[in-house]
């Protein structure tokens, strides 16, 4: 899909931060030389678009609860099986398919620390596989977004 | 960030509904806090108060016009992960994570004998090769501290959602 000059400007933007203020959309419309209702009209276009997965907070999983990061070797032929008794499991938010020996790569949510583990004990004896449990040690940066080459796109 | 700190107590029901409202986006309307209100039957000072106190605390970590890389072109996604000296691993874990074209940056434990990789950093192309690319920069910023890397594609995204907290019946 392809995105005007405006619509650009409006990812670059305001990929990493939006104002949080009383109008957001017309402090937003101020900066960019636009009105708010062409800010509103963009945003939900392109939201709808799916080119943004959501206008609105991020939250620190850490903060309103526990996750961890982890994988599974599931075998060639049982990989279907396996992503969807992943997906059920309660607290899974992410699940990629990646091309390794460790196959399956999903983050298990849960409301503390506690309750993760029992989760993720649940899941590997569910799946009869073992897991790689691969918490944060440090996050050096931490999904920021990077800066998106416009040009380069297809 | 460490993991260890506030957890529940620090979020009332009233903030935990605000999060359930939200957590798929704010509304796209001239006021989003008074729309959020009459959602929640909460004042909308009270709403933007709320939601500015959980960014102070870091329940919010950011608040953003977050955009699909896949469907904006990048389909390529690259894990790449690195066996980096424990020594160094602080230092070029920062300058990996300042690297334009890195998303997430985030050390790991090792697993082994079957996971020796400690530094993730997550690259984003429009093709195998731009990825490639990107990766061998890493590769020169991490020089003699690095024993291996390996960069996991990945080839379906099986599921993809934010922060889901449940509405929770009766108890919290």
């Amino acid at each position: 899909m392809r995105l005007d000059a405006a619509d650009r400007q409006l990812i670059d933007r305001y990929q990493r931060h939006l104002p949080v203020c009383e109008r957001p959309y017309q402090e937003m419309a101020r900066e960019l030389g636009l009105t708010e209702d062409e800010v509103i009209a963009r945003l939900s276009r392109l939201q709808e678009n799916q080119v943004l997965s959501r206008v609105g907070p991020v939250f620190e999983h850490s903060r309103a609860g526990a996750s961890l990061l982890a994988a599974v070797a599931a075998p060639e032929n049982q990989m279907d099986l396996v992503a969807a008794r992943i997906n059920r499991a309660p607290g899974v938010n992410h699940n990629y398919a990646r091309e390794h020996a460790y196959n399956l790569w999903f983050v298990m949510t849960a409301p503390d620390e506690e309750t993760l583990d029992e989760r993720l004990d649940e899941l590997e004896h569910q799946l009869q596989l073992p897991m790689l449990r691969l918490p944060m040690i440090e996050g050096y940066h931490i999904d920021l977004g990077f800066d998106i080459d416009w040009e380069a796109l297809p | 960030m460490s993991t260890s700190t506030l957890k529940s107590d620090l979020l009332s029901e009233r903030d935990r509904a605000l999060i359930v409202a939200t957590q798929a986006g704010l509304p796209l309307v001239s006021d989003p806090w008074a729309e959020l209100g009459k959602q929640l039957d909460m004042p909308a000072d009270e709403v933007l108060a709320r939601f500015q106190k959980m960014q102070d605390n870091g329940v919010i970590r950011r608040v953003a016009a977050v955009p699909d890389h896949y469907r904006l072109g990048y389909q390529f996604n690259g894990m790449t992960v690195w066996d980096v000296c424990d020594d160094a691993i602080a230092r070029l874990g920062d300058q990996v994570g300042c690297l334009p074209f890195v998303s997430h940056c985030y050390q790991r434990p090792r697993h082994l004998p079957y996971w020796s990789y400690n530094l993730f950093a997550m690259v984003h192309g429009i093709s195998r090769d731009e990825v490639e690319h990107k990766a061998a920069q890493i590769r020169e910023v991490l020089g003699d501290a690095c024993s291996g890397h390996t960069i996991l594609y990945s080839s379906a995204i099986l599921k993809k959602t934010g922060l889901r907290l449940k509405k929770q019946s009766g108890r919290s």
